[in-house]
């Protein structure tokens, strides 16, 4: 793509004022976000925002588009004042932006006209009284998963709804499918149970209660939200973080998807029923999570990442403790994944199934491991690093046949390139301060963070406002991104399937309904 | 008298042993999970737990819904009345035996699968369907693996099928006897869910085929299933035994011994077969059933040639 689109540029991890972004005129902003993705930009976040605090009239709505070029690690925001409640729709030029107008619609009872699959996303009332993208009556509370889902018709066609209530302790979502005996020609995804409103919770923060929230808006993710998080505090108060404080959040990052994604490897192994990497993985998640512990006294890196730094430092006794028991977790694990690798059963079950071509996953823009088991050289560490990765450099893991192995063998690449990462950290580890002071933030300004978190891209974007109190704070998962990926995936495969490639997925339900 | 005592120690032997199998396999995988696991005896506990619970019916259904356990542990009782176990030929024996001891089977699946129909649930509908399905291939194998008993023994009934001439016929028609084991055994993992067809102890409804069907089952009907499911285990491992193992030395004392060690042991092969093989996709089940077939066809070929 060009390096000029005629937005504003940024890198990753930096503020900008809000009055340095253009504002473009709604056809203009279109052509532009349309052009950039098709020419190889990526949509990180397309968002609206009730433009008051900038703005005379009280009701007018704006939309901001975050484009991410790779190739020259640059961040694009543009923005555009609505005059109605109604604009033409990107998504039929623009795939990415399919689950975002979706969610602006919802939000803010903005229309986008001639968007072919306009639904609710997570089933709330907008925040706009009055105005409702689907004009429901005011006041009525919609009810989560009811919706017109999409029908194969026909004779011999079954249709087979599983959940919101799962049989295992999962979290839930609602999925349809239509079948012809065993094989799925649809499958559709309906969330929002888990909505809890956390990106209104944040409004008017940074308060003590933010970073609680951030690190629970997903569990399994608290380190890749936290941090996340921080470094866009860290924009917007121009605080600088040690070197120190930098490796250590690298390396708790890294953690998160060791333990992550040791559990994946074991949990798709047990859905293949092979029982032996089972029960050693969940096991050895296990001791992964207690390496976070070591570091700071939660198993899911809770209070570990803080603005200007890190909550807690890693002493020379702690340190050597540390690596003999990486050393240890990473040799079991080597062992159990290999017995998956070499067994001809489970190589059976993971090839060839519920395949996404690279050409799907560009077009729905999906991130994380799920992409670059496609071939999509896809990372935010590469391509937009932050902190300590602008440093020290972890090779993009990729696989090709965008399969259920693939995606397993992309997890079991990182596992290794992970434990390099770390213990090339320790052996040359900075000293200095974990801590910096973070002052207050700049008003009127936007800030970008992309960070890498297990699944993939966590994109945070937050707008201050006269006070320097956050006026708007944007999360966009990877999941979000990625569930469109697990519908794909299971066309044309057997319905048996579906387990086995949810999992290879393993996407998260309250990262997506926040 | 002595048959009197045989039939007793016959119908002991075969209401009490068989929820130790599942025990077995269990410790056996619990072994290779690296893992202590349950309690060999288990499964009898839990049998006991849910004999005292009560069942939760829908109103959906009706008296078939009902009917499928209760089908499913009288054919298994009554198809253990036909197997012979020990060196004894079972209570019951006539010519033709083998036919009954088949579609015993067949009757017990036929009223599971209905009972899974009449809840109206997508996922029992998908399960039975599956099942019924499975069965028509596993059955030509079991067939065929019977013709080749026939064919050696010149009898009709499983008792003489199953008796001392196996024990003879092995160091003359071994390689067909070595096929019907191995046919035999297939047609067990697939006749009772057990990897690599189907997992026992998934909780994933999408990918299952027996343990979908009775997911409405609940209390005394789940168990009355899941003793019937261990009776049905018991007498395919007791037919396997007999063929695997032909000691038949007239002496009670040491022929029951050596029978139930035997049908222990096809639980531990059991076992470990589990823990070291993950589940076929369902598309390659047909084909590993007609491998069975064809074992078992291969048998008859060596046989007349």
């Amino acid at each position: 793509m060009n390096a000029n689109i005629g937005f504003a540029c940024i890198r990753n991890g930096m503020a900008i004022p809000r009055r340095d972004i253009p504002e473009l005129p709604f056809a203009d902003f279109r052509a532009r976000v349309v052009e950039a993705v098709a020419s190889g930009g990526r949509l990180a976040c397309l968002f609206g925002d009730p433009a008051s605090t900038l703005s005379s009239g009280a009701d007018a709505m704006s939309l901001y588009a975050v484009i991410a070029d790779s190739v020259r690690a640059q961040i694009h925001v543009g923005t555009t004042r609505l005059t109605s409640d109604r604009f033409p729709s990107l998504t039929p030029d623009c795939h990415p932006a399919h689950l975002f107008e979706r969610e602006i619609a919802e939000q803010y009872g903005l229309r986008p006209e001639g968007h072919p699959w306009l639904k609710p996303v997570r089933f709330h009332a907008s925040y706009r009284p009055g105005h409702d993208a689907w004009d429901r009556p005011e006041g009525t509370t919609p009810i989560v998963g009811v919706m017109d889902y999409y029908r194969v018709e026909g004779e011999e066609i079954h249709e087979v709804a599983v959940g919101p209530i799962h049989a295992g302790v999962i979290e839930p979502g609602h999925f349809r499918f239509q079948c012809h005996g065993e094989q799925v020609f649809h499958l559709e995804i309906s969330l929002g149970y888990q909505h809890r409103g956390a990106e209104r919770t944040l409004v008017g923060g940074p308060n003590k209660r933010t970073l609680h929230t951030i690190e629970t808006v997903a569990g399994d993710t608290s380190i890749g939200n936290a941090t996340a998080y921080c470094l866009a505090v860290e924009a917007l108060t121009g605080a600088q973080v040690s070197a120190r404080a930098q490796a250590l959040c690298g390396i708790a990052l890294e953690l998160e998807r060791l333990a992550n994604h040791t559990g994946d490897l074991g949990a798709l192994a047990n859905d293949v029923a092979f029982l032996p990497t089972a029960s050693f993985c969940g096991r050895l998640r296990g001791d992964f999570l207690n390496l976070s512990a070591l570091l700071c006294g939660n198993r899911f890196g809770r209070g570990m990442i803080r603005p200007g730094g890190v909550g807690f430092d890693l002493d020379d006794a702690r340190k050597a403790q540390f690596l003999d028991k990486l050393a240890g977790a990473y040799r079991d694990v080597t062992v159990a994944v290999d017995l998956l690798w070499d067994s001809a059963s489970v190589q059976a079950r993971f090839e060839n199934t519920g395949a996404v071509s690279l050409d799907d996953c560009r077009a729905i823009g999906m991130v994380g491991p799920a992409a670059r088991a496609c071939g999509m050289e896809c990372d935010i560490r590469q391509d937009f690093p932050w902190g300590i990765f602008r440093f020290k450099q972890i090779p993009i893991s990729t696989s090709e046949s965008g399969d259920v192995f693939a995606r397993a063998f992309v997890r079991w690449l990182e596992i290794g390139r992970s434990v390099d990462f770390i213990r090339s950290l320790l052996s040359e580890f900075p000293d200095g301060p974990v801590r910096a002071e973070v002052g207050k933030l700049r008003p009127n300004h936007l800030a970008v963070a992309l960070v890498e978190g297990w699944r993939g891209e966590l994109c945070h974007v937050a707008l201050t406002d006269d006070q320097g109190r956050f006026a708007r704070y944007k999360m966009v998962d990877s999941s979000f991104h990625n569930w469109n990926g697990l519908m794909l995936a299971l066309r044309d495969q057997q319905i048996s399937d579906f387990p086995l490639c949810n999992k290879s997925f393993n996407l998260s339900y309250c990262g997506h309904d926040l | 008298m002595e048959t009197f005592v045989l039939n007793t120690l016959h119908m002991v032997v075969a209401l009490t042993l068989p929820p130790l199998l599942l025990g077995v396999i269990g410790k056996t995988k619990a072994l290779f999970a690296g893992r202590v696991g349950p309690p060999l005896l288990q499964p009898y506990w839990d049998l006991i737990k849910l004999f005292q619970k009560g069942s939760v019916f829908s109103t959906t259904t009706t008296w078939v819904f009902k009917a499928g356990p209760v089908v499913a542990l009288v054919t298994g009782v009554l198809a253990l009345l036909l197997v012979p176990l020990g060196n004894a030929h079972g209570p019951v024996s006539f010519t033709g035996d083998l036919i009954l001891l088949a579609y015993l089977f067949g009757l017990s699946r036929f009223f599971t699968a209905s009972a899974a129909m009449d809840t109206g649930s997508p996922f029992e509908g998908m399960g039975a369907a599956r099942e019924v399905t499975y069965a028509c291939l596993a059955e030509p194998a079991f067939f065929l693996g019977l013709l080749v008993l026939a064919k050696l023994s010149g009898s009709l009934d499983l008792a003489g099928m199953l008796g001392s001439h196996v024990a003879d016929n092995w160091p003359k028609q071994g390689a067909s006897l070595a096929l019907v084991v191995l046919s035999w055994f297939i047609v067990l993992l697939v006749e009772n869910c057990r990897v690599p067809f189907d997992d026992p102890n998934t909780h994933l409804e999408l990918t299952m085929i027996h343990e979908v069907m009775v997911l409405d089952h609940s209390g005394p009907a789940f168990g009355m299933i899941l003793y019937g499911a261990a009776l049905k285990l018991f007498a395919f491992a007791a037919l396997i035994v007999h063929l695997a193992v032909p000691l038949a030395t007239g002496n009670p004392f040491l022929d029951w011994p050596v029978f139930i060690t035997g049908t222990l042991a096809v639980a531990v092969v059991i076992g470990v077969v589990e823990s070291t093989m993950a589940r076929l996709p369902l598309p390659y089940i047909p084909i590993l059933l007609a491998a069975a077939c064809l074992l078992s066809a291969f048998g008859i070929i060596l046989l007349v040639r």
